[in-house]
């Protein structure tokens, strides 16, 4: 199972901290994801459009706790987040 | 060491342990970060009545602790102390502390800057402010990712 975290601006604009998601077999990438996410759910596509493969995106993604873009191939059990830049410090 | 908490700290207890973890350092370098009065635009101006910080489990200690095994590579760090606050916080409260000891004050100066240029950039930290009747989330600034070119340029 796929392990789906949201935070912060996302979490909130998604109603949505956490999910668990069998990784369906033609989802190869984070894009493929965010492609059956936003299918899935079609509100979500105000949020994860303009994204892009900018490092500048609104929305940023980690795989098992490190950020990748969204070519970065899945595997089953893998840790995804979605959130904003972050505001730390 | 590296502590996520709710809870204030002491800067005078913080400097005494790591003055004492850091054995023959000739210099301690900490910097201590407060709440704002005032974040974002003017529509908010003076508005603020709180900020609360939001965190990733798990990955921010990764994180935290990747900058500061960076910064030990390029500088040559006796101890290094890094505390981020999370949770509900007010006015001038203390939010975060990076304090490194090294034997020369450079090499001080120079890392304690860098752990809070890369905190700020790649630790998964969010601010939301809170004023009377509304509330918002803090956006990210360029300048933050532009105090990190200098570290990869040299």
């Amino acid at each position: 199972m796929l392990n789906i975290q949201y935070f912060a601006s996302i979490r909130e604009a998604l109603n949505r901290s956490e999910e668990e998601l069998e990784l369906p077999r033609d989802v190869k990438s984070v894009q493929a994801l965010i492609d059956h996410l936003v299918h899935a759910n079609p509100h979500f596509e105000a949020v994860f459009i303009g994204g892009g493969d900018s490092k500048n995106g609104r929305v940023l993604v980690a795989v098992n706790q490190t950020i990748v873009d969204r070519k970065h191939l899945l595997s089953q059990n893998d840790e995804v987040a979605f959130f904003p830049p972050m505001t730390g410090g | 060491m590296i502590s996520i908490q709710n809870e204030d700290f002491s800067l005078a207890d913080e400097y005494a342990a790591i003055r004492t973890r850091a054995g023959d350092a000739g210099a301690i370098v900490s910097f201590t970060g407060l709440v704002r009065e005032i974040y974002g635009d003017a529509s908010t101006a003076g508005a603020v009545q709180s900020l609360t910080l939001e965190h990733y489990p798990g990955m921010t200690e990764k994180c935290l602790k990747d900058i500061q095994l960076k910064a030990e590579d390029r500088w040559p760090l006796l101890a290094t102390r890094i505390i981020h606050r999370v949770g509900e916080l007010y006015s001038h409260d203390q939010i975060v502390l990076v304090a490194t000891a090294s034997a020369h004050r450079n090499a001080a100066f120079e890392s304690a800057e860098f752990i809070m240029d890369y905190l700020k950039s790649e630790a998964p930290f969010w601010k939301k402010q809170k004023s009377a009747n509304l509330s918002s989330w803090i956006e990210a600034r360029d300048t933050d990712k532009t105090a990190l070119d200098r570290w990869q340029k040299s």
